[in-house]
């Protein structure tokens, strides 16, 4: 197994930029939730704006607007998508 | 932690009771993802007033409605909004167990035009279920503002069940959507099948046929394996319930589990594989099928809400923008319910005298007009007077900043917060909910996931001035802290108002985020745990609508409510003050028993009396002091601001009676309403009482440690 840090999450778009889902490791029920959403491997993911004070980033997928915290998005790995 | 916290999870444990009128009565499932409009559509086909607006999470319990169709009677049950049928929450749960196993003749999913491609997942989790199913596309308006254009035929043609576009607001399609539900109870269930990947159509097909044989025709036999796959344990407990007996335990099934286990080895494939594989499976499906039905137009359609997020929630914009809306809503507020206030207390005082005199020339007995007249009727008219204008005012404010979509933005901004206090982002909205009323905050904690995020929720509502309090804040602040000013015009008053008003909320959220981090380190200890806020898009609000539906549907119904209550509260107070006790009356000898306690925290007898009696509505706390005061003062009967003032400094209030009064009011225990529905939802006596104790204990603190700072310097 690679070193972890050298994995890049969601975590890591900045805002205004784009990503495709790799692998979600979120565990049980955030897990399916976040596939229900739409947060599957292959998808394409913005990252919008993030909260004013924390972390809470607004992320649109499949059209429509989803904010979570840094901690869950720390649990979903992407690569960047450079336009 | 776990679900422990709560005995039961109510809303799943009390099970949906359909209450038929007639044996043909067809039962209609209304399901949908969270804000797409199904209580509009809900509303708009039973014509009944379920509140709408615009965030995810309105409709927390199922609601059943009724409607006729040629000839036909229906019952609409409209189910809990949910991404999915694999739940995650109890609501979930309910939602998930009514449409697969509550046998509704119909399920009529609704989505949100805007965002097809993620509704559609739980569209065709429906449709695997092998029900009788409805599409309806609904905000169909809005997505043609955003030049969005949905195939609806070729849609239909391809999930195989009727599919109606809807704009429920405006009353678009209903027609159609009527017709759609009957043809679809008169035909046979959709057959729509998602064709897995080989690995687990191998499962499917080994599961298959023992199912069939043990299921029958209840339920249908490929949906069911596929459950039994998807590892979505709490889906087997229900299922067993609807069953009679253990599916998994029975011995052809555990025999095809096996076989497919081994083929899993065989393939190098894991159950976690399978399980997602199927989520995902149904994922893309909704995507693939949405590209294909979708045609888009022009630009990127959300490019004005995402301009508004960052107005709304930027650095420099967002908690100005915040502050602003909260001080114009006061302002409103407080400038237009001024005026009538006084029309109505002029009016409704005025006919005291005249309905006494009249009573008493029809030769009514003296003692039944002084109890009616100047016991029930005088509290009542106050509550009235005092309450109705700024309800009529702030009510429909609120619900326009509902509808537009402002309340998810709000919790955005302040996420950091509640999490920094370990609990839930989502808290802020059952806190603003709680703004409206308390009661409707603590429903609303069911959005919250987490059993001890929505605990902390409901704990800690309290600390949000209910609509039923600010009127007390109101005067107090009038009265002490801007009357006072010399030579302050109306106007400028108002802006004071104001002002202290966004203060005091401001305390009040200071004091909800202390609290909840204080609960947070001891009895509901814990980590925050993961959520997400959906940001809808935001809708243009019916102004017009709004107004008469928040001023009929909400305003009178609390408003009816405090009457109902200020007039036994006026009874028993005139009973009080003329039952005699020794030397004084009874009344006189409870207040003064109080009075000590009173003094401690800044206060009197009679205000503590005021709160007390208070409890079955906030509204008439401050009535019930002014009737006090009167009847021991033997003063008589006025109302306007001057005259209420000089009463209130009569009785020894000072600018430290006002500000304890208003801490007090902000933090002390839930009215009756709320305490019943915490009952309700917790379904525990230990966290009813620790809701009762947590914000009273709270403001007897409060209120005694400003006393004793403000003693040592005067």
């Amino acid at each position: 197994m690679e070193p972890l840090e050298t994995k890049l999450t969601l975590s890591d778009i900045p805002n205004g930029k784009s990503a495709v889902i790799t692998e979600v490791i979120a565990e049980d029920g955030m897990r399916r939730r976040l596939q229900d959403l739409g947060f599957i491997v292959g998808n394409n993911v913005d990252s919008l704006n993030t909260a004013a004070i924390g972390d809470l980033t607004a992320y649109r997928i499949n059209g429509t607007v989803i904010a979570i915290r840094k901690d869950d998005t720390d649990n979903i790995l992407v690569e960047e998508i450079n336009v | 932690m776990s679900r422990k916290l709560f005995h039961k999870s109510s809303a799943v444990d009390q099970k949906l009771i359909i209450e038929k009128k007639s044996e043909d009565d067809k039962v209609i499932a209304l399901a949908g993802n969270p804000n797409v409009g199904k209580s509009t559509v809900f509303n708009a086909l039973t014509g009944m007033r379920q509140h709408t607006g615009n965030w995810p999470g309105k409709t927390v319990e199922n609601v059943q409605g009724y409607y006729e169709y040629d000839d036909d009677n229906y019952i609409m049950v409209d189910v809990p909004g949910s991404y999915s049928l694999i739940a995650r929450s109890a609501e979930e749960e309910a939602a998930r167990d009514f449409i697969c196993f509550g046998e509704p003749d119909v399920v009529v999913v609704v989505c949100d035009a805007t965002g097809l491609a993620r509704n559609l997942n739980l569209v065709l989790q429906v449709l695997e279920t092998g029900k009788k199913a409805v599409v309806c596309v609904n905000l169909c308006d809005e997505a043609k503002k955003r030049n969005i254009k949905i195939d609806l035929e070729a849609m239909e043609k391809e999930l195989g069940v009727p599919v109606v576009g809807t704009a429920a607001r405006s009353k678009i399609g209903l027609d159609e959507l009527q017709a759609a539900i009957k043809k679809a109870i008169h035909s046979e269930p959709a057959q729509f099948d998602i064709t897995y990947p080989d690995y687990i159509e191998k499962g499917i097909s080994l599961l298959k046929e023992p199912v069939q044989a043990l299921v029958g025709d209840s339920l249908d036999s490929r949906w069911v394996s596929i459950k039994l796959l998807d590892g979505d344990d709490n889906f087997q407990k229900s299922l067993t319930d609807f069953l009679g007996f253990e599916l998994i335990k029975d011995k052809s099934i555990k025999l095809a589990l096996e076989k497919y286990e081994q083929y899993l080895k065989e393939n190098d494939r894991t159950v976690v594989e399978v399980q997602d594989g199927i989520v995902e499976m149904v994922v893309q499906y909704s995507l693939l099928l949405a590209d294909r039905f979708i045609t888009q137009h022009g630009k990127e359609s959300d490019a004005t809400d995402r301009k508004l997020d960052k107005i709304l929630t930027s650095k420099a914009t967002g908690f100005p923008i915040m502050l602003i809306l909260l001080f114009v809503v006061f302002w409103i507020t407080i400038t237009g319910a001024n005026y009538p206030s006084t029309l109505l207390a002029n009016l409704l005082f005025g006919l005291e005298e005249k309905l006494a005199a009249g009573a008493l020339s029809i030769g009514v007995p003296f003692l039944v007009v002084d109890i009616l007249i100047h016991g029930v009727y005088n509290v009542t008219a106050w509550v009235v007077s005092v309450m109705l204008p700024p309800m009529a005012i702030f009510f429909p404010m609120f619900t326009l900043l509902e509808d537009l979509g402002y309340l998810p933005r709000v919790a955005f901004n302040l996420d950091h917060f509640f999490k920094s206090c370990d609990a839930c982002g989502k808290q802020a909205l059952t806190m603003c909910m709680g703004y409206g009323c308390n009661a409707v905050g603590v429903t609303g904690a069911r959005i919250i996931d987490s059993p001890r995020e929505r605990l902390l929720a409901i704990i800690t509502n309290n600390f949000s001035p209910c609509n039923g309090r600010f009127p007390i804040l109101i005067s107090v602040i009038t009265i002490f802290f801007i009357g006072g000013i010399s030579g302050l015009s109306s106007s400028m008053s108002s802006v004071l108002g104001a002002l202290s008003l966004v203060l005091v909320i401001i305390f009040s959220i200071v004091m909800t985020l202390l609290v909840s981090k204080i609960l947070s380190m001891t009895v509901l200890k814990g980590v925050p745990s993961s959520f997400t806020l959906e940001l809808p898009p935001y809708r243009k609000p019916q102004i017009g609508r709004v107004i008469v539906r928040s001023i009929f549907d909400r305003t009178i119904k609390v408003l009816g409510r405090a009457i109902v209550a200020a007039a036994p509260a006026g009874l028993i107070i005139w009973v009080l003050s003329n039952v005699s006790y020794g030397d004084s009356t009874l009344l006189y000898a409870f207040t003064n028993l109080l009075d000590p306690f009173g003094r401690a925290l800044g206060m009197d007898g009679v205000i503590l009396t005021g709160f007390i009696l208070g409890l079955p509505a906030n509204e008439i706390v401050m009535p019930i002091m002014i009737m006090i005061y009167l009847a021991q003062g033997g003063g008589l009967i006025e109302l306007e601001g001057a005259a209420l003032g000089n009463l209130l400094i009569a009785n020894g209030w000072t600018w430290v009676t006002a500000v304890s009064v208003l801490l007090f009011t902000v933090m002390h225990w839930p009215c009756s309403t709320t305490l019943i529905t915490i009952k309700k939802e917790t379904q525990s006596w230990k966290w009813t009482f620790m809701s009762f104790l947590v914000p009273t204990i709270s403001g007897i603190i409060i209120t005694f440690l400003f006393n004793s700072i403000v003693n040592v310097f005067i």
